[in-house]
């Protein structure tokens, strides 16, 4: 009573409030995962030493390699062809505009897999490739679209023109996040319409597009495990070729999965580098001075 | 005789509403000109049509000289192409209400960024004169900081040191203490200040009327697209104006 009654408020003792079940709640869920994690990890089926076998075999690693292309080159067509349709787009033209949205509109439609099969029979719909007059013009030259066209080319195509529709979304979005401020005054300090989108425009835009764009390279780079379906002998294909002759079809996919998180990881932490750097960016104008 | 900067009959509409409304007005060189006047009279577009940002449905700008936005040939006025607006736009600076500094660039880059890119002057003699220009708005020592790290005013000290390092022959501001929490608007105002005795010849909308009667030449007032009223900038004061409209918003504002 009297211990209550000489209590003051400013020099006792604060004592936060225990959050009693978020302990509860994690502790179980950590139990939960240790349990999967060793249920893997002395699972007999799994039979980890095929896994150490074959986690560098030649053609895994050759595989890797293939998804590891398709997904770079892909990505990398799909920024460049994915700004031009962002640009046309937003430019004031209305034909520009309505061929951007049919692209990207086409190509969002078509089902991943079927265009991939689509590109690789395109020499049922244009048995030649030809340059010449369009019309009815005189042709100079003439091949096969079978010659032009492998499983590894039609993939790469593939990839890059349907990527290059959803990058273009998010590189248009990421245009317009860009204040008109910024545009009028680069425009108001006598810059060109050409020199202020590369100057001002697009290093802002690429801060907000960097996220979503390494989001779409780390779903892309599983994606192409549907090469498997015109025989590009990549990651994942070249995995199903060992497990088809030997039966051991849980340890070789736990292969290709350690392969596909371990390059997804190197991308994320890519990913983390650059969106760090961009924070804080450096004096550029500095270091060329003192240089 | 011709002023130095002549707005001949200007009209501008925005989707069938006339904005501008056959707006005489000129600037002789070296003057201070402000543009007063309530919201939506059309003080900002009059500006922004000086610098080509929004383009002119009548009338014309010239600018020592030289017709701005258009080139007569055989008769016909043609427009200009992006490149030569672009030409046109580096001999006018303009501070904007809301700053507009490049927000990924640091201060000294926002300033040399235009003279050093557009004007291929060399960067080293470009980053010693931006420093000088940032000394005489007092921010030298944020040369390096990024402009959110500035205050509003800091900004706006950053922008008219980058228009000035374009050496313009024309500068433009548009409410440039508008957006500034009222501690901060002196030291713009400051800035300006100093820039006016400098020479070079300015057209200001404002709403700082003290601002406008101490450091101005000339004021133009508007309304509804409209020039109202000219006069020498020592009449803004209610007794001093003639045109009772006039009269009647200094007498509110002040």
């Amino acid at each position: 009573m009297t211990e209550h009654a000489i209590l003051d408020p400013a020099t006792a003792r604060h004592i936060p409030t225990r959050h009693v079940w978020r302990g509860v709640i994690a502790v179980v869920l950590l139990l939960a995962l240790l349990w999967f994690v060793q249920g893997l990890a002395f699972n007999q089926a799994l039979d980890w030493t095929t896994v150490w076998k074959y986690f560098l075999d030649y053609d895994v690693l050759a595989g890797l390699g293939r998804t590891v292309l398709i997904t770079a080159i892909s990505i990398v067509v799909a920024v460049v062809v994915g700004g031009l349709l962002a640009t046309m787009r937003l430019a004031e033209s209305r034909v520009l505009n309505a061929l951007s949205w049919v692209y990207v509109w086409f190509f969002r439609s078509v089902p991943l897999l079927v265009l991939l099969v689509l590109t690789f029979n395109l020499s049922l719909l244009w048995p030649h490739v030809s340059l010449g007059i369009p019309f009815g013009g005189p042709t100079f030259f003439s091949i096969p679209t079978q010659k032009l066209i492998d499983p590894l080319a039609a993939a790469i195509v593939t990839f890059s023109l349907q990527q290059a529709a959803y990058t273009s979304e998010v590189l248009r979005a990421s245009i317009l996040s860009v204040p008109l401020g910024q545009r009028e005054a680069a425009y108001a300090l006598g810059m060109t319409r050409a020199r202020t989108m590369m100057r001002v425009v697009f290093p802002q835009a690429f801060r907000v597009a960097l996220p979503p764009i390494a989001n779409d390279a780390i779903n892309l780079l599983k994606s192409t495990s549907l090469v498997a379906f015109i025989a590009v002998p990549d990651l994942m294909y070249s995995v199903q070729q060992i497990y088809s002759s030997n039966f051991r079809v849980v340890p070789l996919l736990i292969v290709a999965t350690l392969w596909y998180m371990i390059v997804v990881s190197v991308l994320s932490a890519g990913q983390y580098v650059v969106e760090r750097k961009l924070r804080n960016a450096p004096s550029r104008t500095r270091q060329g001075a003192s240089a | 005789m011709s002023a130095f900067l002549e707005i001949t009959e200007v009209g501008k509409r925005f989707n069938g509403t006339t904005v501008l409304d056959d707006v005489n007005l000129t600037v002789d060189k070296g003057e201070t000109v402000v543009l007063l006047g309530p919201s939506g009279a059309g003080k900002s577009t009059l500006l922004r049509c000086v610098n080509m940002l929004e383009r002119i449905d009548g009338g014309r700008i010239v600018l020592d000289g030289e017709e701005l936005g258009w080139r007569e040939s055989n008769g016909v006025m043609r427009e200009l192409s992006g490149r030569a607006e672009a030409r046109q736009r580096q001999e006018i600076g303009m501070v904007f209400q809301s700053f507009n500094l490049f927000a990924h660039m640091t201060v000294l880059q926002n300033v040399v960024e235009a003279p050093v890119g557009v004007l291929r002057r060399p960067k080293r003699e470009v980053i010693e004169e931006a420093h000088e220009l940032l000394k005489q708005v007092g921010l030298d020592h944020k040369a390096d900081a990024y402009p959110a790290q500035l205050s509003g005013g800091q900004q706006q000290r950053v922008a008219i040191a980058r228009s000035l390092a374009m050496h313009p022959k024309l500068m433009l501001f548009d409410e440039p203490t508008s957006a500034l929490d009222p501690e901060l608007v002196s030291e713009v105002l400051d800035a300006i200040k100093h820039l006016a005795v400098t020479g070079i010849t300015m057209l200001v909308v404002t709403h700082e009327i003290g601002f406008a009667r101490e450091v101005s030449d000339r004021f133009v007032f508007m309304e509804n697209g409209r020039v109202v009223e000219t006069g020498l900038s020592r009449r803004l004061t209610v007794e001093g104006a003639e045109n009772a409209r006039t009269r009647d918003f200094l007498s509110k504002v002040l």
